[in-house]
């Protein structure tokens, strides 16, 4: 028994060192994390909007519209959704653009300040406090956008602020969903 | 012609390794002195040739030998001199080539002060250790030679990452690495003791002063990257649980464990086969830590340039060593155990509760860092492992060793009677508990945890403190003189404990009770955090030797009394084509107040700053605890028992009395 015991150290190498080898096979890239609902129907979901904010309140029948929608999931205590902000704003008064947002576990004083601040280029809000959609969603952080076709299905997923690099890499994949459509 | 050279040397020192990896070992089975004495010579002379072969790497990097593609790929003629020089060891290439060296050093280190090793063991050890340095520097002749020249030459380098042009980060690679390395010369020591087929109390008397000297650099290391993190990038935090972070983490939890069963070992002649593993496994945990840096197998925030080509080298190098050792061990251990029989309340138990944790603690760690790779396998989703499982699985194990340990010192070898050991610790109990209520008032709205963790460490603390003091009967006369004649060994254990106390004060403070701001701020804006106010008067352009600067500067007041003003950067480095952000940082026992500017977003926000302030509470004492650890260290390698290579004093049974 004790002599059995005395190979678990070696088991254990070769079980990890299996899986190391696997690991090093193939084109993997184990920074990047799809989404499962790549294709699938928007999540049920229904949220009010920020008190205090005229933006109306999202819900998953918004989504299916016959129209292609994008959907910000943002925060006012999140800094890179400072940045992404400004470029979102450019990009809904030159393209013609639906774009719709989540606010993602932030206070309505904190959003409805941070709104006053850099303006509102959302043509309605959900607020979701308790994160409760976000997880429906798949969020991971913030911010995220959601590429949302006619039928109300999610076509593309992008992590990350849309700013610099990760704007071109948007728009792109922004200009494939439309080309397709 | 140097870089030539260097590489010639490369290739000599892979002979000798060679030479040494076979003659003194089959010397050591047929009883040929000569054979085993051989180690000596062809030790020093690897290191000798190593030395030259960094020599020559970092003679390219001074004098900027752009036909080097190193040189080219990691640095610029117009970098200030000290970056140059750490730029050797700031990539793949050269960071392996200090390995070696390092490797090498240790093993010529035991060649010239081991003589009072046994000369099988001591050619036994050499041997394996020389398999290490043929296994590294083959991998670096063939796969990853620093030396390759590029034809034609560029005119300028490529720069070296901005990041790492920061002095914590020249300093804590050689640090971790000889930490890391250090390790090797203990799990030499362990394979040609299984080899040998014999443990005693001598071996581990040999072995300790190596395991300690690896753990005191390996604990600076940590320490510095962690220190880095902090001021250098920007996100005020010190530790993300980041898969290298965990690599370089998981041999030092296990090298601590190996500490304290090594001192039970020497001691009392058991434990055996349990400190042979540790010594096994600490360094098989930093050879996984070179492999998953250098792999891409993870993902992580440091990263060397990914070659899966070489992953599948070092995993080959990783499955010979590792595997190996521990099949030997397998075959082995078992016949080795006995020696002295212990209560379940005494030092020994007590020691064998500090390794159960602590190796608890590593397999914790070791699974959540792999378990995106082990589901990534089986099921094909992808995830990260992040703090949230790494608090709520590691804390309580670490606190649950903070609670045992200031009871540990305590206890007697054999058996101690621990309703006596509490009721001496009473007063630590009461003291403790009053600690923990203090800072129940002061932070009352904080997690409860780390009011627990506060108390915990005030226990330690105390409990300490205590035990010195009884040792050396501080109130009566004579107490200088008894704390000079004890054991430094026995000081530096009460030091280092001292220190894990105030690291975990450190630590719970930083995490628990952090205050953060993030504005978005135009010249007047004012912050209030911690009853500071800050007003940001504005930003200027600077220029430096390689980079350009934006300057910000705010003035920081309490209760209308001016503090002082911080001046947070965010450079810019063309030649590289990257930034890099200096945080400004105004640095009190009580806690540090940290700014760091940020680039200004897109156009409707011109003129205007992303400023994120910090309240860190207690953050330096995570420094103060470090630099405690790395003292107790010190002081025990101090000690005349474990010093190498020490004459033994005529009068060396008095100097044996076990104090610790």
């Amino acid at each position: 028994m004790k002599r059995a015991l005395a190979y678990l150290p070696v088991l254990v190498v070769v079980i990890i060192g299996a899986f190391a080898y696997w690991g090093l096979q193939g084109g993997r890239n184990p920074a990047e994390i799809p989404s499962a609902l790549i294709s699938k129907p928007v999540p049920e979901f229904a949220l009010e909007g920020i008190e205090g904010v005229a933006s109306p309140g999202l819900a998953t029948a918004d989504l299916k519209t016959g129209e292609l929608t994008l959907v910000n999931v943002f925060a006012s205590w999140c800094v890179p959704c400072r940045a992404e902000h400004a470029v979102l704003t450019r990009m809904t008064a030159t393209q013609d653009l639906r774009l719709v947002g989540i606010n993602y576990k932030d206070r309505a004083d904190d959003a409805r300040a941070w709104l006053e601040e850099l303006g509102n280029p959302y043509l309605a809000i959900g607020h979701d406090f308790s994160g409760r959609a976000g997880i429906e969603w798949g969020v991971s952080g913030v911010p995220e956008t959601f590429i949302v076709d006619a039928s109300g299905t999610i076509v593309h997923r992008f992590t990350g602020p849309i700013v610099g690099d990760g704007q071109r890499r948007f728009q792109e994949a922004l200009d494939k969903v439309m080309a397709g459509s | 012609m140097i870089p030539e050279l260097g590489q010639f040397a490369l290739a000599l020192a892979l002979v000798s390794a060679c030479v040494q990896s076979l003659l003194p070992i089959m010397g050591a089975a047929r009883g040929q002195t000569l054979w085993m004495r051989s180690a000596t010579a062809s030790s020093v002379l690897q290191c000798v040739l190593l030395i030259f072969a960094f020599g020559a790497l970092m003679w390219s990097y001074i004098v900027s030998d752009f036909t080097v593609l190193n040189v080219v790929q990691n640095s610029h003629s117009l970098k200030p001199m000290i970056y140059k020089v750490a730029g050797t060891w700031g990539n793949h290439e050269g960071s392996l080539l200090l390995w070696s060296l390092i490797l090498a050093i240790f093993g010529a280190a035991v060649a010239v002060f081991g003589s009072n090793i046994p000369l099988t063991l001591r050619a036994r050890t050499l041997s394996v250790q020389a398999w290490i340095s043929v296994g590294f520097l083959s991998f670096m002749i063939f796969t990853s030679n620093p030396f390759e020249r590029i034809f034609p030459a560029p005119l300028n380098g490529q720069d070296l990452n901005p990041l790492l042009q920061d002095i914590g980060l020249a300093i804590h690679p050689p640090l971790l690495y000889i930490g890391y390395v250090g390790f090797s010369i203990v799990f030499s020591f362990a394979v040609a003791a299984l080899i040998e087929g014999r443990v005693d109390p001598a071996w581990a008397r040999w072995v300790r002063p190596w395991t300690l000297a690896a753990w005191v650099s390996l604990t600076g290391g940590i320490a510095l990257g962690s220190w880095w993190a902090y001021y250098e990038l920007g996100w005020g935090g010190w530790w993300f649980w980041d898969p290298v972070e965990n690599v370089s983490f998981m041999p030092w939890l296990l090298g601590t464990a190996l500490l304290h069963s090594a001192i039970v070992t020497e001691k009392r002649n058991t434990f055996k086969s349990w400190t042979i593993l540790l010594a096994i496994l600490t360094f098989s945990l930093s050879l996984l830590g070179t492999f998953i840096v250098r792999s891409g197998l993870l993902t992580s925030v440091h990263a060397f340039a990914v070659d899966p080509e070489r992953g599948v080298y070092i995993l080959g190098l990783l499955g010979v060593s590792i595997g190996g050792s521990l099949t030997l061990f397998a075959a082995r251990a078992p016949a080795m155990e006995g020696g002295g029989l212990f209560a379940p309340v005494s030092r020994e138990a007590g020691l064998l509760i500090n390794n159960l944790l602590l190796a608890t603690a590593t397999g914790t760690v070791l699974f959540g860092t792999l378990y995106p790779l082990f589901l990534e396998a089986i099921t094909g989703d992808k995830i990260s492992v992040g703090p949230p499982f790494f608090n709520a699985s590691f804390i309580p194990i670490t606190l649950a060793l903070v609670l045992v340990m200031a009871v540990g010192p305590f206890l007697s070898w054999k058996r101690a009677d621990l309703k006596g050991v509490l009721s001496r610790m009473k007063a630590v109990m009461v003291l403790s508990a009053v600690g923990a209520l203090v800072v129940w008032y002061l932070e009352t709205g904080g997690p409860v945890l780390a009011v627990l963790a506060m108390g915990l460490a005030f226990w330690l603390l105390c409990a300490s403190a205590l035990e010195w003091a009884r040792r050396v009967k501080l109130f009566q006369s004579g107490a200088w003189a008894r704390i000079r004649r004890q054991p430094r060994a026995s000081h530096g254990m009460s030091l280092a404990h001292i220190g894990v106390a105030v690291l975990v004060m450190g630590a719970t403070g930083a995490s628990a009770w952090k205050e953060e701001e993030v504005v978005f701020a135009e010249p007047g804006t004012q912050v209030s955090i911690a009853g500071f106010d800050l007003t940001f008067e504005g930003v200027e352009n600077v220029r430096g030797p390689n980079y350009l600067a934006q300057v910000g500067s705010l003035v920081v007041t309490r209760n209308g009394e001016p503090v002082t003003v911080l001046y947070p950067e965010r450079r810019s480095y063309p030649v590289a084509g990257t930034s890099t952000t200096e945080s400004a940082i105004r640095q009190t026992l009580a806690g540090d107040l940290y700014v760091s500017i940020a680039e200004p977003a897109a156009t409707n926000a011109a003129g205007k700053w992303t400023l994120r302030v910090i309240y860190e509470p207690l953050i330096n004492f995570l420094w103060i605890g470090s630099a405690m650890l790395v003292l107790g260290g010190l002081l025990s390698l101090s000690d005349r028992r474990l010093r190498i290579g020490a004459p033994r004093k005529a009068r060396a049974p008095k100097l044996a009395t076990p104090a610790e």
